[in-house]
């Protein structure tokens, strides 16, 4: 009973922060209520026995992915900017709405038996069953190494010179050529 | 109607996949869409597991939630890098306005 309890209250938390990260105004409250939500997912992961997942979901999601974020929001600011959406929102919540009822509804005979025995271990599986993941996972740490070096890159492209840069550059020429035409005459 | 823990969880599941969904639909700003995605995967994640757990099977749910963990941050970091240099050459990060497929 009590654990029914602990349940509910994290999901319900982590809810609401997922709510908050999502209508915050500004950018770095809604990393840090992600961090939060990242946090209690991973308590809920640990108590539902997953506990390798639970630990990479907190080392990662409520570690690397909120570094990141704040050093993304430190590069280009804390851009408050908050345009009306494109689809209206009480469409929009009758749609997530009307999704949301459909997948319980789906998924509810799922879990509403009791949960079957025979575990198995998570090295095996990964190593055994699921060997290919493992390579698919190094291909993709190697893609994520470069987006961070695109991350990180400040290589400033031809493209991205002020006109009133090039206009003062030209202005320059135009009195250096007039100066010489001076001294020759 | 049996209250378990394993259909609270799905309440919470549903709950977190609501919120994704809703933000997703309504935000322009590119650096909180892969927020949002973000609050999606976590709600993928925990289903994975929960499903695992339900059909006595942990150790599967769990090696496809980690690879599903390591696709969401290596997408997190590619986006944010993407972010990063729209803004710095497009000035803004509303997703209607650095559309370029405006008829």
């Amino acid at each position: 009973m009590i654990e029914n309890f602990y349940y509910l209250f994290l999901s319900l938390v982590a809810g609401f922060c997922a709510y908050r990260a999502m209508i915050s105004k500004q950018l770095l409250p809604s990393a840090l209520y992600l961090a939060c939500v990242s946090a209690l997912v991973s308590v809920m992961l640990y108590m539902l026995g997953a506990h390798e997942v639970a630990v990479i979901e907190l080392s990662v999601g409520a570690g690397l992915v909120t570094v990141l974020l704040v050093y993304a929001l430190s590069v280009i600011g804390d851009d408050t900017y908050d345009p009306t959406s494109i689809i209206p929102k009480p469409l929009a919540f009758l749609l997530v709405a009307a999704t949301a009822l459909l997948v319980g509804w789906m998924a509810y005979p799922l879990v509403s038996q009791p949960a079957a025995n025979g575990e198995v271990l998570l090295a095996n599986v990964l190593w055994k069953q699921r060997a290919l993941d493992v390579w698919v996972q190094v291909a993709l740490i190697f893609s994520g190494v470069m987006g961070v070096l695109g991350l990180l890159s400040e290589k400033t492209h031809p493209q991205e010179i002020h006109p009133h840069e090039t206009q003062a550059a030209a202005e320059g020429e135009a009195i250096a050529v007039q100066i010489e035409r001076e001294i020759h005459v | 109607m049996t209250l378990n823990p394993l259909n609270i969880i799905l309440f919470g599941v549903v709950l977190l996949l609501a919120v994704g969904f809703y933000g997703l639909l309504i935000t322009r700003n590119l650096i909180k869409i892969v927020l949002v995605l973000q609050i999606l995967v976590k709600a993928v994640v925990l289903a994975l597991v929960l499903a695992g757990k339900a059909s006595g099977n942990l150790g599967l749910g769990q090696s496809i939630a980690a690879t599903v963990i390591v696709a969401d941050t290596i997408v997190a970091v590619v986006a944010l890098a993407l972010a990063v240099q729209v803004r710095r050459r497009a000035g803004t990060l509303d997703i209607a306005r650095i559309s370029t497929l405006q008829g």
